[in-house]
């Protein structure tokens, strides 16, 4: 039946280090696509990592190259087109974009796990729920069909789909959304897998769905100690989930920080814009304030800043020059751990 | 009701043009482009369709005027002095070069006057077929209900007429066979494929949100049909169409070669004289056999990189 | 502000659905004449009373037997007051959509009636309907479909011209369409450009001009913003605001996204599986919700603000939305309401103010269709 909760907080971390390092460390990744129009610079030098146990969201709207990171990562970008001509995406160490097709291969799926929008598009609609989660189990784990239906069940259980037992031989428009984003996670974590990496994972579904499949995920993360990488626009989501943000806008990174310092004091002018612009109770009745401009083409990328058209700070310097990401500071001086803005006024967009 | 006028308050637009962020950072100056422009800058610079079309305005012009490639007659009967003349390589493009059939005739004209007869029928039948199909096709898609259920009933018993059995029964009651005779025999089963695939393009087009915002602002089905559906329907009509072009002048070929085809010079009708002497003389079926082989490819791959422009993966 | 002085007006208004003032029309003539009639400021200028529409399910081949009916839309009302903008919030299912498609005619209506101007626009045909059209608009939720990707810009806006050309002499219609796209925001010069050659929110605003050509009363959003970016967002929005200012519309703004339609909207009406669930003021429904519903929905919205994680009460709903094809009896929310008793499966809760907030001065004296409405404090320090 329905339930009503006191939220309880989710726990803080391990400490990164404990384990010897981040989970995933991408460093200075480049990505690019070929095509008739021109190249492409899709990503422009991302670096982020994530540790066990951690929520990374990685923030941006459409351009900004959230979704290609992520691609990259799992290794499921169209090659041709696309392309990797610089950077490092090392799980526990090893770069994966210097291992053999099989090595990446293995990891894929078995040790780090995407989840995708549209659930209904990324499930096959021919193939029964219970022989697509057990496809996982017997391809990686060579388990016997039975073995593996009876796996599909459990799974089925774990996240909290109905019946399952009676449902695992449905096909996949069967379910409802809600329903079938659940089964996506569920094949995502059939391994056990140490990264989960979720695209945008609720924007299509209803609120309440939503507020179900992000509890549901934060939940099993809890429980298998997972790195999770949120990619998503919604500020409102990632305020619930996240402990550190990534920013980015137009291929590059140019805002990070702990969840709670980005939304008390934004360092990044794009940043601040679009905190400013959801709308506030007390806004009622004005504009609502909205960054002007587009967001950017990436076949002609503004020079200096790619912000620069769009901001109501920029000077001449940000048309020469690309900031890279400068450490924020407290107006004393002291460091401010995990905070980084990619803004020539970053000490006037955080202290005023 | 509020007029639209230049003197509307100034503040008001001012702030409204502010707030939507007006003078919006332009979008670099692009030459404007519509769909079709698209398309056809993928044909251009794509080598298969450059070659078809280079293959088949060559056909074209040999079909309109035959008199520029040879002097001479494609009826021209001599049997006392050239029946199975061999050919003779070294004329080139003179009337023995490719040697003379069972009549006399010369194979090298009768090759470039089968062009015409080739095409007329070719470009006739899609004519008729994507007229009449795509009527058919768009009336059963749009309006739906009964009107569906009797045109699509009626198009599915022709389509258990096979094709070319058909046509060869239709054709075997007439004597005369020209041009447009045969075109009927080949169109009068031949719609029902157009039919389908329009049905199907317009009943994909006829629901989506510019045809409910043309129908909220009261446009009559006329408009919607021929403004909105039509033009967005027809892709996949013109790839199935530049197809079967090719298509219908193998059929015709066939229907000639059994006998049953134009009266006239035809290539299918060289093919089956020249099955008689193939013995001693292969040059008679061959050369006709090659023009047909090539006029068939050109259309196929003209569709084929049509098929590749339009499609809307890449619109 | 007008804002201002429109939510106290709100606030001691009269009941949300009010007395239709039917217009006997018995000629053609008399229909268009009361349709083209001004309205004054805070009348009603649309009265929705019972719609319905029953999708029917049949099964055979060539003779179809009816053997049951998606209910998308069971009985609805409301009213649109003149100038004010009306929020229609739920979630997939609820039959939101279809009640737009209903209001512009696009769907026939199974049952109930849509008065406009005392008009039942649900029986016209005609000059009469043409008239109609040109006073009720439609902006579309998607950027990307709801423009003839084969037209140019100037065709799509101009349109609406060549459709009622009493609207605009045939030499003038090229300068209002360029008029238009000023007034949204958008270079004129880029009349003989395609929609493939701008940006969602360009189109979208592409879309709004359209809407915008016949100089129509009311015009019905159905979700405007969602397909757009979120920067791109607040400046439609922003826009469509300084239109309704501008050119005095009403609009019925149709969205998921509650603190957007928070902020545009007077009144907001929250639709539960082709009924309305509750309805009122915006402060009335996000502050005072009494339909568990609403609570549920209020709760569920994530809240940029990672402070608010801890203090948060949330209604975590189990199970999925019914099928519209066959809903619960009595009180159609029962099966996932934690409140739920015999008495919601045998009586259907009728949308009214609840008995224990009749005559009280309190904001949770709205509309609200439960027969153990109460209030409760979902969103924690709003």
């Amino acid at each position: 039946m329905t339930t009503i909760e006191e939220t309880t907080p989710v726990p803080s971390p391990r400490d990164a280090g404990a384990d010897g390092g981040p989970l995933l460390d991408v460093r200075d990744l480049h990505v690019e696509f070929h095509t008739r129009e021109g190249v492409i610079k899709a990503v422009n030098g991302v670096n982020y990592s994530v540790a066990a146990g951690e929520t990374l969201a990685v923030l941006g709207e459409s351009g900004s190259g959230k979704s290609v990171t992520a691609q990259a990562i799992m290794g499921i970008l169209d090659m041709p087109p696309g392309k990797i001509p610089q950077g490092e995406i090392r799980f526990r160490g090893q770069d994966m974009l210097t291992m053999s097709a099989e090595e990446r291969r293995k990891i894929r799926g078995s040790r780090i796990a995407m989840i995708f929008q549209d659930a209904l598009s990324s499930l096959n609609p021919v193939l029964t729920v219970g022989y697509q989660l057990g496809e996982m189990f017997r391809v990686h784990q060579g388990m016997s069909k039975k073995d593996a239906k009876a796996k599909a069940i459990e799974l089925m259980d774990r996240v909290k789909i109905p019946a399952a037992a009676a449902r695992v031989n449905d096909y996949p428009h069967q379910f409802s959304g809600g329903m079938r984003q659940r089964i996506m996670i569920a094949m995502a974590l059939a391994l056990e897998p140490e990264l989960i990496i979720a695209d945008e994972p609720t924007t299509a579904l209803d609120v309440t769905v939503q507020a179900q499949v992000m509890d549901l995920l934060a939940e099993l993360q809890r429980e298998f100690h997972m790195g999770l990488i949120l990619i998503t626009h919604d500020l409102g989501v990632v305020a619930d989930v996240a402990d550190k943000i990534a920013v980015m806008y137009a291929g590059r990174i140019v805002e990070q920080a702990p969840v709670h310092e980005l939304y008390k004091r934004p360092a990044h002018p794009y940043t601040r814009g679009l905190l400013d612009s959801i709308p506030r109770l007390d806004q009622k009745g004005q504009e609502l304030y909205a960054i002007k401009g587009l967001p950017p083409n990436l076949l002609h990328v503004p020079t200096g800043c790619a912000f620069n058209p769009r901001c109501p700070k920029a000077q001449d310097i940000c048309t020469t020059e690309v900031p890279r990401l400068f450490p924020v500071t407290e107006q004393d001086g002291t460091g401010l751990p995990g905070r980084t803005s990619a803004c020539h006024f970053w000490k006037e967009t955080i202290h005023g | 009701m509020p007029e639209l006028t230049t003197s509307a308050d100034q503040a008001t637009k001012a702030a409204a043009g502010a707030a939507a962020g007006a003078r919006l950072p332009e979008p670099k100056p692009e030459k404007t482009r519509s769909l079709w422009g698209d398309a056809w800058q993928d044909l251009r610079t794509n080598w298969v369709f450059v070659l078809s079309a280079v293959l088949i305005l060559l056909l074209l012009v040999m079909a309109a005027w035959p008199g520029l490639f040879t002097g001479a007659d494609p009826n021209d009967k001599d049997l006392a002095n050239h029946y199975l003349q061999h050919p003779n390589y070294g004329h080139v493009f003179k009337a023995d070069w490719l040697g003379y059939d069972a009549q006399g005739r010369s194979v090298y004209a009768r090759a470039i006057y089968g062009t015409r007869a080739s095409l007329l029928v070719g470009a006739g039948t899609t004519a008729v077929v994507v007229l009449f199909g795509g009527l058919v096709g768009m009336l059963a898609g749009y309006f739906g209900g009964w009107i569906d259920a009797v045109l699509s009933r009626v198009t599915d018993m022709f389509m258990g007429i096979p094709f070319l059995l058909g046509a060869m029964v239709a054709l075997n009651s007439f004597t005369e066979r020209s041009i447009p005779v045969v075109i009927g025999a080949l169109a009068f089963l031949g719609w029902t494929q157009t039919a389908r695939v329009m049905r199907g393009s317009v009943i994909t087009v006829k629901s989506t949100d510019y045809v409910q915002a043309a129908k909220a602002l009261g446009a009559g089905t006329r408009r919607i049909l021929f403004r909105h559906v039509l033009p967005n329907a027809v892709a996949p009509v013109i790839v199935v169409a530049t197809i079967s072009l090719g298509i219908y002048i193998g059929a015709e070929a066939t229907l000639s070669f059994l006998g049953l085809g134009l009266n006239g010079v035809s290539w299918g009708n060289d093919i089956s004289d020249g099955g008689n002497s193939i013995r001693v003389a292969q040059f008679i079926m061959l050369y006709p056999s090659i023009m047909l082989s090539i006029t068939v490819l050109a259309f196929i791959m003209l569709g084929e990189a049509v098929r590749n422009a339009l499609d809307p993966k890449t619109r | 502000m007008a804002e201002l002085s429109k939510n106290d007006a709100r606030a001691d208004a009269t009941p949300n659905v009010s007395k239709v003032e039917h217009a006997e029309a018995h000629t053609e003539a008399e229909a268009v004449a009361a349709v083209e009639a001004p309205v004054g400021r805070g009348e009603p200028i649309l009265q929705v009373r019972d719609l319905k529409k029953h999708f029917p399910l049949t099964q055979g081949v060539l003779f179809k037997r009816q053997v049951g009916a998606v209910k998308a839309v069971d009985g609805i009302s409301f009213d649109l007051y003149q100038g004010e903008t009306l929020g229609i919030v739920g979630e997939s299912g609820c039959g939101k959509s279809t009640v737009a498609k209903l209001l512009m005619n696009l769907e026939r209506a199974t049952a109930g009636e849509v008065f406009y101007k005392g008009q039942d626009i649900t029986k016209l045909s005609g000059r009469a309907l043409t008239a109609v059209r040109r006073n009720i608009q439609m902006v579309f939720q998607d950027p990307y479909t709801s423009l003839n990707p084969r037209m140019t810009v100037g065709d799509i806006i101009g349109e609406p011209f060549d459709i009622h050309p009493e609207v605009a002499p045939k030499g003038d219609r090229r300068r209002r369409v360029r008029e238009l796209l000023d007034v949204v925001g958008l270079n004129p010069e880029y009349i003989n450009r395609y929609p493939h050659q701008f940006s969602g929110g360009q189109r979208q605003r592409i879309g709004i001009a359209r809407g915008l050509a016949l100089n129509p009363e009311i015009i019905i959003c159905d979700e405007p913003v969602s397909a757009l970016d979120v920067s791109v967002q607040a400046q439609v929005v922003n826009l469509m605001e300084a239109l309704q200012d501008e050119f005095n519309l009403s609009y019925i703004f149709i969205a998921h996204d509650l603190s957007i339609v928070r902020h545009i909207s007077d009144r907001v009406g929250v639709m539960y599986l082709g009924r309305m669930a509750e309805i009122g003021t915006d402060e009335q429904i996000y502050e005072h919700p009494t339909h568990p519903y609403t609570q549920a929905l209020l709760s569920a919205v994530p809240v940029p603000d990672p402070d608010a994680r801890d203090h948060r009460e949330r209604i975590i709903l189990s199970g999925d939305v019914p099928s519209p094809a066959n809903p619960p009896s009595g009180c159609r929310f029962r099966t996932r309401c934690w409140k739920a008793q015999d008495k919601c499966a045998e009586q259907e809760p009728l949308l009214a103010v609840p008995e224990r907030f009749k005559g009280t001065t309190t904001p949770a004296n709205h509309e609200s269709a439960c027969h153990f409405a109460e209030e409760k404090d979902v969103v924690g320090a709003a």
